[in-house]
């Protein structure tokens, strides 16, 4: 039987992390209660001894310390409502997970098949509560039903002998393995119906290709002799469900467009990714000729690019955005140990060296209704930021970039970013480390986690919108330890050459990483029965789709077998023979010997018919606003400089280690009292070179509503510029796309499809002009094309977002600068021109316009600055660089003032415009490319002459005093702030969460 | 034949920080900085005993699951070793023998979960400190003043002049079993390391003290300065460039800060062990 291990702190010792969910619960729900306390419970369902209960529950699970315990008798005492919350059966459990670890160790024997410890907490909580609002504390704040669940007791309701009742989630079933066949030949209807009720997420087209291949007479004959039947297994349909998911195959990205622009010119696209990203770095790679710093692009599950002679940087950016739109924390974290496994899935393996995310959320501070199977913005953006912080801060890998845009379109959809780069070695056993294939004989082996039903139907899922009948079973919670000895172990596997191939299962699971890989081969065979399970009662068809965490697959040649496997088991790591590649050129599998499914392999990979989506460009019509002139310019800057684009994220900051590895040397956060946004950083990742990486983004959703090809134009230098800002080298530096619209293809659902359509090519002509015309190749990217919400009456779109994001080197990292203004004396100098360009600025967001002028990028100009930018650094002229981007001039300025903890006196008349400008315009335009920089006196000359050809003017000084004194184009003084002012205003806002 | 520094780093299950610690030895003069996953050391091919200086990495040892260390602690209690002596008597052989320990962050939590540290009568296995959730009830990551107290037992902070350094961690704050052991550790001089302000005054207050620690410990030693943990990351600061502030502060010597406590460590063994 189980029994219950309860461990609570000693009296007198802070509960501080029940001091933390009570202060959560104010901010969340506005319950402000006198007190909450926590107490671990852990229910261990095994065949102990009492003596063995005792000594673990006094052992690893208490600290004698601070700790008190009892078993199976309660702790809780001196509450008002007692609430405890565990998980539901199946969800991954990773403080049981150790816990039985633990227990295995302390024994010394192993648990049986079916033993586990499952862990739950209790709050105790005192306050006047009613059951109404404590089912509301569960539901809406310490628990999430999708994958929890919880028991509401009060003190009378109490049992003072034996405590909350014993629950096991043990996942029971009694369910046989059956394969079932489907009749394919039926009516369209009956088709669609098929798709829709089996979450498979295929089009009629696409389910009719299926139903052809089906009813093929000859492929029936072999399929007969074969004993798997005529009628298509649910497996295969599955797997044709999964790898023809727009998640996997990119269906929209790969379509025939049927394009007409504003002009009424009609042209067909086939494919946008062929034809832009593609198409663009073809182009940029021919024209770098032997400079060409791409290695790998588009092919693997990351991008490599050069970094030394020895060394090659793999970068990948992924998003996880409807699984966090359910389960925030499950979601965020299952996503960056996700988009770990990409980077360091790539080539031979890599080993990874820094994270970075990005998130889209509407305002925390959001007040009204929250449409039905919605979360509050508020625990959308607290859930999230905790899942980065234990996916990144767990695994060892330092996140060191990011940002937080926030827009109320996102309460539809959070959008959450995460990215990870790797260093792989330039050869691995004298081959290029970047390559790899699997070959004819070589096993297939799955290792790392086991396989549940979590995660089965991610890849279909995130290829629709939200609706009502979205599956719980897509939400996981990620196992950064599972996966981190998995990587340990993989990399010493690499070392000693024992596999060809390697890649991770992500969307699709098994389907799609042993089918991606035997394409090498032309063929597999697999043996469903054999993969191990975290529970039985999954069908052959589950344990080929699920999603299940922390696995990679690989290709270990049948003489490397067994010391692969004894070297993980040495490890405690799971690795487990599961077949075949073949050449067969048949995706095979098989459940007991039996054939379960039996696809061609070119069907698979190649079956999909292309979509063919109509886009038709109309400009929105628009116009400027006409906003009073502000009469307190001072005021105007602090309200800038608090809003939530603009302040400091440094509460999310501090929470992510950016520094393990020991090579952050620009950190996030700089200057004076290390508190400036910085930038970006600069990452030395190898300790016998100062060879440094940079990572910058750009990302700018409010220009979509204007034109899209300046939001993407914008992005694309923004990126740039932060990257030259720190000291990046802007002739080696290589881009990544990540792609999230509202679904642009017109239907019932979406009228306005030939509008999205046309904004997502728009995007994708600035793509490729603007990276052709920086001479930045694309290497990887990704697009989650269905960011809608829509249930009942409501839907909501996101803004059509592109992350760009900028990977590259610096050869010295001595060289870097940061923003923050370094010593009083030193003169300000801008570098480029401000025009009138407020359309989609943060200024007239804060006045609830949008406008029209929206920022245009002049690429040559900003490359031929951006060039002589890393000549000022390499002679070291610069003291401080900071670029200019939402709230423009103003909020650069006093961003570099408080950051560097010296005033400035800025002299407007000075500054560079295009036309005749207004005060308030000029400070908070956000013409793009344009950079705020401090120069010494002593390397005034050499820096003018560097520029001479550019447009650049010295505004102003730096000073002594703590104020920012701006004076206007008319020469009155029009701010006149204390930088203690300007830097309260811009921490407050976010400081508290 | 020379003498042979020889430093070992154990590795697995969650340890993050191995290869900067290992790093930080070799800069210190270490001639050996070997990283050893602990399924070397459980399969018995490779012995504490051939080494001078044990570092215990930052990281999250089985995810930090049961309270920071805790799972790992018991891992090296009552794991076995294929043919050779179990992990733990390993442990205290190399105790013994008079050899260096050292615990960083994660490491220092297993120190004093294991009951390493402090060490007091000579007994390393009794608990009877810990280290647990910041008064905040959150990780965080930010640079600290550090106070050493030059009067301290401790090898590794022996003659060094105040300290600025990283932490990282959600649990850090130090609590003593009651107020007679913490009373013990301030007389015999075990509390190498607090936290203070920027003059070096030991602070109780947040963001000074960032996790709420008893008497501002930052970090401790046994009272034969052999063994030492702390919360801070001495590995995170050995060159120029990882401070925050050295784009904008010019005269920082090369050397990291952290660096320091490392070339104690290995000045003693070369000196007094060898």
């Amino acid at each position: 039987m189980a029994n219950r291990i309860i461990v609570g702190l000693k009296p007198g010792v802070r509960d501080a992390r029940g001091e933390r969910v009570r202060e959560e619960l104010r901010l969340h729900l506005g319950i402000d209660l006198p007190r909450i306390r926590t107490i671990d419970v852990y229910t261990v369902d095994a065949d102990l001894s009492d003596a063995e209960l005792e000594a673990a529950a006094q052992g690893p699970f208490s600290d004698p310390v601070i700790q008190n315990f009892a078993i199976n008798n309660p702790l809780a005492c001196d509450f008002d409502l007692l609430i405890e919350v565990g998980f539901r059966p199946g969800v991954t459990d990773n403080v049981g997970r150790t816990a039985k670890e633990a227990l295995q160790y302390l024994v010394g024997r192993k648990f049986a098949p079916g033993e586990a410890v499952y862990t739950s907490t209790q709050y105790l909580l005192n306050g006047e509560i009613n059951s109404a609002m404590a089912e509301r504390i569960a539901r809406d704040f310490l628990g999430n039903e999708l994958i929890q669940r919880w028991t509401i007791v009060s003190a009378a309701e109490f049992d003072r002998d034996r405590g909350v009742p014993t629950s096991v989630a043990r996942v029971t079933s009694s369910a046989e393995p059956r394969v079932q066949n489907i009749d394919l030949q039926i009516d369209d209807d009956a088709l669609m119906a098929l798709s829709r009720d089996g979450m498979l997420a295929l089009n009629l087209l696409e389910m009719k290709a299926i139903q052809a291949y089906a009813a093929d007479e000859a492929r029936i004959g072999r399929r007969t002799e074969l004993g798997i039947g005529a009628q298509l297994t649910d497996c295969e349909l599955e797997a044709l469900a999964q790898t023809w998911s727009e998640h996997c195959k990119h269906k929209i990205f790969a379509a025939k467009i049927d394009y007409l622009d504003a002009e009424g010119n009609r042209q067909t696209i086939d494919s946008l990714f062929k034809t832009f990203i593609v198409g663009a770095t073809a182009e940029i790679r021919r024209r770098q000729g032997e400079n060409d710093i791409c290695l790998s692009v588009f092919k693997d599950n990351a991008g490599v690019i050069r970094f030394t002679d020895d060394w090659s940087l793999v970068f990948k950016v992924e998003t996880h955005n409807s699984p966090s739109a359910l389960d925030p924390y499950g979601g965020a974290l299952t996503g960056i140990v996700g988009v770990n496994r990409d980077p360091f899935g790539t080539g031979l393996g890599a080993r990874l060296i820094f994270n970075t995310d990005v998130f889209c959320f509407a305002s925390p501070f959001h007040k009204g209704d929250i449409p039905q199977r919605l979360l509050h913005p508020r625990r959308i953006f607290e859930g999230v930021v905790e899942g980065v912080e234990h996916g990144g801060n767990k695994s060892g890998i330092p996140t060191v970039n990011g940002s937080i845009v926030f827009d109320e379109r996102f309460l539809g959809k959070p959008l959450v970013y995460c990215g990870t780069a790797a260093l792989m070695p330039a050869t691995i056993s004298g081959k290029p480390g970047h390559e790899k294939s699997a070959l004819v004989g070589d096993r297939i082996v799955m290792t790392g986690g086991r396989i549940g039903k979590d995660g089965i139907h991610g890849a279909t899922f995130s290829s629709e919108e939200l609706h009502e009948g979205s599956p719980a079973t897509a939400v996981q919670i990620g196992d950064p330890i599972t996966q981190r000895r998995m990587f340990d172990f993989l990399l010493i596997a690499r070392d000693r050459g024992l596999y060809n191939a390697i890649t991770d299962n992500g969307a699709g699971g098994l389907s799609s990483s042993v089918g991606e890989m035997a394409e090498d081969t032309g063929g597999f065979e697999l043996h469903l029965d054999r993969a191990p399970l975290k529970y039985p009662g999954l069908q052959p068809w589950e344990i080929l789709i699920s999603e299940a965490q922390e696995r990679m697959t690989l290709a270990v040649p049948p003489r490397h077998l067994e010391e692969f496997i004894a070297l993980a088991e040495e490890m405690d790591v799971e690795a487990t023979d599961l077949g075949e590649f073949t050449d067969s050129g048949f995706y095979h599998c098989l459940y007991e010997g039996k054939t379960v499914a039996y696809l061609e392999m070119e069907f698979i990979h190649e079956g999909v018919p292309q979509m063919v989506i109509p886009a038709r460009w109309q400009p929105p019509s628009l116009d400027e606003p006409s906003i009073p002139q502000p009469q307190d310019l001072d005021s105007t800057l602090r309200h800038l400089l608090g809003r939530l684009n603009v302040c400091s994220k440094e509460s999310v900051v501090r929470r992510y280690d950016h520094e393990v590895q020991a090579a952050t040397v620009v950190k996030p956060l700089t200057g004076v009292n290390n508190d400036g946004p910085s930038d970006g950083p600069v990452i030395r990742p190898l300790y016998d070179s100062f060879a440094g990486v940079v990572t910058t983004h750009g990302i700018c959703p409010r220009y979509s509503d204007i034109d899209t090809y300046a939001m993407m134009a914008n992005a694309i230098d923004e990126a740039l510029r932060n990257y030259v800002a720190v000291g990046g080298d802007i002739n080696h530096v290589a881009g990544l796309d990540n792609f999230c619209w509202c679904d642009p293809v017109l239907s019932e659902k979406t009228p306005d499809g030939e509008y999205k359509a046309a904004q997502l090519v728009r995007a994708n002509q600035a793509l490729y002009d603007y990276c052709v015309a920086f001479g930045v190749p694309l290497i990887s990217g990704k697009d989650s094309m269905k960011n809608d919400y829509q249930i009942g009456g409501t839907k909501i779109s996101i803004p059509p977002t592109v992350l760009f994001s900028v990977i590259g080197k610096m050869q010295d990292v001595r060289m870097a600068v940061t923003m923050d203004v370094k010593r009083p004396g030193d003169l300000v100098y801008l570098l480029g021109r401000t025009s009138d360009e407020l359309g989609g600025s943060e200024y007239y967001a804060m006045h609830k316009q949008l406008g029209t002028a929206v920022p245009e990028v002049d690429a040559s100009t900003a490359l031929a600055r951006y060039r002589r930018l890393n000549l000022a650094y390499d002679e070291q002229l610069v003291a401080s660089c900071h670029d200019l981007s939402d709230g423009g001039l103003g909020v650069a300025l006093a961003e570099s003032a408080f950051a560097g903890g010296f005033g400035m006196r800025i002299d407007l008349d000075k500054v560079p415009v295009e036309g005749m400008m207004r005060d308030d315009s000029l400070l908070f335009s956000e013409s793009a490319s344009r950079l705020l920089v401090t120069v010494h006196p002593r390397n005034r000359d050499r820096f003018e002459e560097l520029f001479a050809a550019d447009v650049t003017a010295c505004i102003g000084q730096v000073e002594e005093q703590s104020e920012l004194i701006i004076h206007g184009q008319q020469g009155g003084v029009i701010v006149k702030s204390a930088l203690a002012d300007l830097k309260e205003a811009w921490q407050a806002t976010l400081r508290e969460l | 034949m020379a003498k042979v520094v020889r430093s070992i780093v154990i590795a697995g299950n969650g340890t993050n920080c191995e290869r900067e610690v290992a790093h930080a030895c070799l800069l210190a003069g270490s001639d050996r900085a070997d990283i050893v996953h602990i399924a070397e050391l459980l399969k018995g091919r490779v012995r504490l005993d051939d080494y001078h200086f044990l570092n215990f990495a930052g990281g999250f040892l089985d995810g930090d699951d049961l309270g920071s260390a805790k799972a790992g602690a018991n891992r090296l209690r009552h794991a076995s070793v294929s043919g050779a002596p179990s992990l733990a008597e390993q442990v205290r052989q190399f105790i013994a023998d008079g050899k260096l320990v050292m615990g960083v962050c994660n490491g220092f939590q297993l120190m004093v979960k294991m009951g390493l540290l402090p060490g007091l009568d000579g007994d390393f296995q009794q608990q009877n400190t810990t280290l647990t959730y910041n008064d905040r009830g959150r990780f965080e990551d930010r640079w600290t003043y550090l106070a050493v107290d030059e009067d301290s037992p401790c090898v590794f902070t022996r003659k060094l002049p105040n300290l600025y350094l990283p932490v990282r961690h959600g649990e850090g704050k130090f609590v003593a079993k009651d107020a007679a052991t913490l009373e013990r550790l301030e007389k015999e001089g075990l509390v190498a390391l607090r936290y203070a302000d920027e003059t070096f005054k030991p602070s109780m207050q947040y963001p000074l003290n960032p996790n709420g620690s008893q008497g501002a410990i930052a970090g401790i030693c046994d009272p034969s300065g052999r063994l030492f943990g702390l919360m801070p990351h001495p590995e995170a600061y050995v060159h120029r460039t990882h401070h925050p502030r050295w784009t904008r502060e010019n005269s920082l010597p090369e050397e990291g800060m952290g660096l320091w406590l490392y070339q104690n460590a290995v000045n003693f063994v070369r000196e007094e062990i060898l």
